[in-house]
């Protein structure tokens, strides 16, 4: 037990904390915008999935993580695709296309995979990092937060970045518009069915990205059925954020520290079942929703503007 | 067009989306509807095919022995039967949900928890009570398990009006870790290497039907599903549900108590996805592996969309379905593929049947006019 | 010589013989008017005589059929919303088009570009340049939602007129305003009047568009049936004016709808209702009830005068039940019957007729039959054992629909595809289905055209007259001093008066809707 708290625990808490973060996040902000625009996506599961494949064959075949991010982002569209033209265009069932692309793309991709790799299991080199100077000298946390692949800072830039969209564009104006009240923007002389698609789309882009970082960075390998629910995690990240960004990198980073926990705690010397340690972050955001639910004020309209699918 | 027609409010997203008391299409021809039920198939057969020639597979032979095995073998046959159970109780719970207006997405969990409790419980009952009497409370066992692993969400929406589609997807993998957990530990099973529940002996089990491999568990899920399609379009409490999922505000106008209906609506879908697992437990298997999740309500959701929440349609696309998955496990072996084609398979065939759905209404409408 | 007077210039917006049609129905026949620069037009008709084809035909939504359309005497096509903007003729219509979570500011920055960013500086100037012709000020940072409605109607009218001021259209503007943003509406019209701006002020009202118009014109099944030019305006006497717009909208004198006010002054009834020291909660954003209380007999009609928002629908919920009272009694029959819900309520005979007719009244998917019967969901003969019997439901479906002459297909379309007129009947026809002992009536003809407004209050009348007590909230004060028989005021939640229908009642109403101090 006392290696429990000692210098090694930490650091791959810190660590595994990241890595299991940074999925979670991408797909949670990408998420973010669709939800502020008006758009429930159920696919994002199949998005990034998809996006974790792609991205890992990409970066396989030619040896370059970044060619495997692009190719990860194009996963995550040819998703969101079908999604836009589907829904968002000729307003069919959300929910019903939504889990039907997720199951696709399970299907698929776990086929491919046993065509391509069931008797290879091909992994990834190890990543090279990128050591923020002085600041990866900490000790402990150093080398866990600030000695990562710049995929990692990127994505938590990503945050002010969004956060700067979302109050200091028009394209932030846009999408609170087309989520709130898509007939002001219609009668703005601007796009609902643009604006959407552009979310959609974007949500796409950041999900397949974040599937591409698990495969390729996150595990190394690609296994079918990998992304095991982080897309349905996202949506609920993004709905408990209510249009922050900042509050899905820290529920991201809070899902993450559970995730991390069980492997921190084999280094610590702790064996403790990985379903239990699993079940913490859910019962966190239980536990949160019935002590402040009186007043978190999740309001029950969060269904309404997100299953809009027509104007 | 006239200033008269009123547009009003926008339509509750409950009622645009689940549109519980749409008036049916009614009208269209046999033919036509037949052909619509086709025409989605068809189309992802064709596209099924054309991968599976590019993996170099022959097509035709893979959907012959789907077709063969799933629905003309009489073992495979009994096999799609038997595999219809769990899904159509599943349907059922979640017409009762999203008829009223609820986002029930925590059926898996509510699945797994009363299917390990099921699990547990039957071989020590079995051993000191007379089977059907073990058997109907353990039935009873895992409606009640269900309900109860909804009430947390149910409270909180019927109390706060907290949004039920977080709460119902965090206790489903609630669920599903807390029942590993206890495959794993307190109800494992010694002397078993492999971790799992004590098995619970052939002959204690759902009985088999005629002599069949079919077991009463298609008899209760059949039951169940008519019983809650007449409920929930003949009787008053069905209609008040329906309001509730309509119109929360004309619910509250027309005097119904909102919470205690969507207490009840939840426990009753929750209560029948948990009766799922039992049934699955008891007719099926006889214990519970760990790690062990079909991932039936994933499944069964668009199904239930699909049908519109009408019970005889999700019989029909149940079983349609069962006949997939168990003669494509067949075929995808014969073809030397994983099972995992078929899956992707299923998806293409949602996507083109939700497709051809919108443009039969489409069509319909523009008859109409 | 004589010089000769100089061409007037020609009107703003003119347009020339427009007619759009539509399936089944000329919506503009051969329209011809024009409004010049400074001067405000009314335009008089009530629903479906086409108002909104026109207003869709200048703001750009649709091209009209045959005919053109003049700005300053050329002729234009009005191909987008965008196009008639930049022209300078904007639209406020009755429904808000904003978006209530975002600023002033970002509202009207809406409809920018999507590459660029919030271009503050640039907005704030426009919007002073705006505020300034208007004579007003607004506050750019405030969340739009948390404005008045007044003031929203303002940043509404500053949008319109934000690519070009030539002319504004305000369709229905007053319909949500207090007395006092009214008045303040006038002055900003009158403001715009100066500027030079024309103003097509759109309303189903006669006395605004006497209040408001320097000349009138009167709309009617799709074709302008006549008008007072402001020449003419000005000469007529008010009565003599009203007299002639009557006359050219229902083609007779003396049939106005205000003219039947003629109250019966028999001996009130017994006492049926009796309310005391009724308090309900304020919920957010919601304004509270603070012990109200009167006494309503058989046969009488009480009005609820009062600007929206001083308490009124939560008064009348609390009264069906629908809303729980923290403190007070209500009495039915000398029975309290407070604890009740609405369905004791319904059927010891207390009716409510809400104001919410698809939101809440009615469920729009669900058949007419079902509607006439939601709040009496399992009471048989409707329901034996919890089980439908729809044969029963249909007979009494077809038996209300007759009696209150409801057009519909059938007793199974859904409510919602029928006319608002129509679901209004349907609405009336189930609260005054067996025995109504009270019924509260909330904004009983808003929304409806002129004959359905007829009809509705021939309901109330009829109602009354065989011993319905009757609680009438409405905000059309017309309506309430036709029809009741004593008139009581909600202020900030509290019953503040109650007057007898007299000649002094309009003069007292006034002064106690607008108690002390302006009302928001």
């Amino acid at each position: 037990m006392e290696s429990l708290l000692g210098p090694a625990f930490l650091t791959a808490l810190f660590a595994g904390t990241l890595a299991a973060a940074v999925p979670l996040l991408l797909a949670g902000l990408g998420e973010q915008v669709s939800e502020k625009a008006g758009v429930l996506n159920i696919g994002i599961e199949g998005m990034m999935l998809l996006g974790a494949y792609t991205g890992f064959v990409a970066a396989w075949s030619t040896g370059s993580l970044w060619l495997g991010f692009l190719f990860g982002m194009l996963g995550g569209l040819a998703v969101a695709l079908p999604m836009l033209i589907l829904c968002v265009w000729l307003g069919l069932n959300q929910i019903v296309i939504g889990i039907a692309l997720t199951l696709g793309v399970e299907g698929l991709t776990a086929l491919l995979h046993h065509v391509q790799f069931s008797r290879s299991y091909p992994r990834l080199p190890r990543v090279e990092t990128l050591p923020i100077p002085g600041l990866s000298e900490i000790p402990v946390i150093g080398p866990a937060l600030f000695d990562r692949h710049p995929l990692v800072y990127l994505a938590v830039l990503c945050v002010p970045l969004l956060a700067w969209v979302f109050r200091r564009s028009v394209v932030g104006l846009n999408l609170q518009a087309a989520g709130d009240k898509p007939a002001a923007l219609d009668a703005a002389g601007v796009s609902v069915t643009a604006t959407r698609a552009g979310a959609v789309l974007f949500t796409g882009a950041m999900a397949g990205l974040g599937g591409a970082y698990l495969s390729t960075i996150g595990a190394g390998i690609f296994v079918p059925f990998m992304t095991g629910g982080a897309g349905f995690i996202a949506i609920v990240l993004a709905m408990l954020a209510r249009g922050r960004p900042l509050w899905v990198l820290l529920a991201a980073l809070l899902f993450g520290a559970c995730l991390s926990l069980t492997t921190a705690l084999q280094v610590g010397g702790v064996r403790v079942p990985t379903d239990i340690v699993q079940m913490l972050p859910f019962a966190a955001v239980m536990l949160l929703l019935v002590a402040f639910g009186r007043r978190a004020a999740l309001p029950a309209a969060l269904g309404h503007p997100y299953v809009r699918g027509q104007r | 067009m006239s200033g008269e027609a009123q547009q009003g409010a926008q339509p509750d997203a409950a009622e645009r989306l689940t549109s519980p008391a749409r008036v049916p299409s009614g009208g269209g021809d046999l033919a036509r509807r037949l052909a619509q039920a086709l025409l989605p198939i068809v189309l992802a057969l064709v596209v099924g095919a054309l991968l599976l020639a590019l993996l170099g597979r022959d097509p035709l032979a893979f959907y012959g022995d789907i077709v063969r095995r799933g629905l003309l073998s009489p073992l495979g046959l009994q096999e799609s039967i038997t595999r219809s159970a769990p899904l159509l109780l599943l349907g059922a719970g979640l017409i009762v949900a999203f008829r009223s207006g609820l986002w029930n997405l925590g059926v898996d969990g509510q699945f797994l928890l009363a299917a390990v409790f099921a699990a547990a419980m039957a071989p020590p009952l079995a051993a000191a009570l007379p089977v059907w009497l073990a058997l109907l409370l353990t039935l009873a066992a895992a409606f009640a398990i269900g309900a109860l692993w909804s009430a947390l969400p149910a409270l909180l929406k019927a109390g706060y009006g907290i949004n039920e589609i977080v709460t119902t997807l965090m206790m489903s993998f609630l669920g599903v870790s807390l029942a590993n957990v206890l495959v794993k530990l307190p109800f494992n099973d010694p002397a078993t290497t492999v971790p799992q529940t004590a098995t619970l002996a052939a002959a204690d089990r759902l009985p088999r039907l005629f002599g069949t491999t079919v077991n009463l568990g298609i008899v209760i899920a059949l039951v169940a599903i008519l019983a809650v399609h007449w409920l929930m379009t003949r009787t008053a409490f069905g209609l008040k549900l329906r309001v509730v999922g309509a119109n929360p505000r004309a619910a509250v106008h027309a005097g119904l108590p909102v919470a205690r209906l969507t207490l009840a609506a939840f426990g009753l879908s929750a209560g029948l996805a948990g009766l799922a697992g039992g049934v699955e437990i008891l007719g099926v298997w006889g214990n519970m592996r760990a790690d062990w999740n079909p991932g039936y309500g994933l499944l069964v959701i668009p199904l239930v969309f699909l049908a519109r929440f009408h019970g005889v349609a999700v019989i029909g696309f149940v079983f349609f379905f069962a006949v997939l998955s168990i003669g494509g496990e067949t075929a995808a072996r014969r073809a030397d593929l994983p099972n995992y084609f078929n899956l992707f398979l299923v998806g293409l065939i949602l996507v083109f049947m939700a497709l051809t759905e919108w443009l039969g209404q489409r069509w319909q409408q523009r008859r109409e006019t | 010589m004589m010089s000769q007077q100089p061409e007037a210039p020609p009107p703003l917006v003119a347009l020339e013989g427009v007619t759009k049609r539509f399936p089944g129905v000329v919506a503009n026949d051969r329209i011809s008017l024009s409004i010049r620069a400074g001067e405000v037009q009314a335009l008089l008709g009530e629903n479906g005589a086409g108002k909104s084809t026109l207003i869709s035909l200048l703001a750009g939504m649709q091209q009209p059929d045959e005919g053109r359309i003049l700005v300053e005497g050329r002729p234009v096509r009005l191909g987008s919303p965008r196009e008639a903007l930049r022209l300078g003729i904007g639209t406020v219509y009755q429904h808000s088009t904003l978006v209530p979570s975002l600023t002033v500011l970002e509202n009207l920055i809406l409809g920018a570009p999507w590459w660029r960013r919030l271009d503050r500086a640039g907005t704030r100037a426009r919007l002073a340049e705006i505020t300034a012709k208007l004579g007003v000020s607004l506050p750019e940072n405030a969340v739009l939602g948390r404005l008045s409605l007044g003031e929203q109607q303002l940043v509404e009218i500053v949008k319109a007129l934000w690519l070009g001021e030539r002319l504004l259209i305000l369709d229905e503007a007053t319909s949500m305003l207090t007395p006092k943003g009214v008045e303040d509406l006038r002055a900003v019209v009158g403001r715009l009047r100066e500027a030079g701006i024309a103003v097509l002020f759109i309303t189903h009202k006669l006395s605004e568009a006497l209040a408001f118009g320097d000349s009138i014109s009167v709309l009617k099944a799709g074709r302008l049936v006549g008008g007072l030019s402001v020449a003419e305006l000005r000469a007529l006497g008010e009565q003599e004016a009203l007299d002639c717009i009557v006359d050219m909208m229902f083609g007779t004198r003396g049939e106005q709808p205000a003219a039947e006010a003629a109250r019966r002054l028999g001996e009130a009834g017994p006492t049926i209702l009796e309310v005391e020291g009724l308090s309900v909660a304020a919920g957010p954003m919601e304004p509270q009830v603070r012990e109200v209380g009167f006494q309503l007999h058989a046969g009488e009609i009480l009005g609820i005068a009062g600007v929206d928002g001083n308490g009124q629908k939560q008064l009348a919920e609390a009264l069906a039940g629908q809303r729980a009272a923290t403190a007070g009694t209500i009495r039915l029959e000398g029975r309290p019957i407070q604890a009740a819900g609405v369905p004791a309520r319904q059927r010891a005979g207390l009716r409510y007729v809400t104001d919410d007719r698809l939101g809440e009244g009615t469920i729009g998917a669900f058949p007419v039959s079902l509607n006439l019967l939601l709040k009496r969901i399992g009471t048989p003969p409707f329901w034996r054992g919890g089980v439908e019997q729809p044969e029963e439901i249909d007979r009494h479906a077809r038996a209300l629909i007759e009696r209150h002459d409801v057009r519909t297909p059938g007793p199974a379309t859904p409510i919602g595809r029928l006319s608002g007129g129509n679901i209004q009947k349907a609405l009336l026809g189930r609260e005054l289905d067996d025995r109504p002992k009270v019924v509260v009536y909330n904004k009983p003809t808003y929304g409806l055209d002129l004959s359905n407004i007829r009809l509705a209050r021939a309901a109330i009348r009829e109602q009354a007259a065989q011993g319905v007590a009757t609680v009438l909230i409405s905000t059309d004060l017309d309506e309430i001093l036709e029809l009741s028989d004593r008139i009581g005021v909600m202020l900030r939640g509290r019953l503040v008066g109650v007057v007898a229908n007299d000649a002094e009642a309009r003069r007292r109403i006034g002064e106690l809707m607008i108690g002390s101090g302006a009302q928001a």
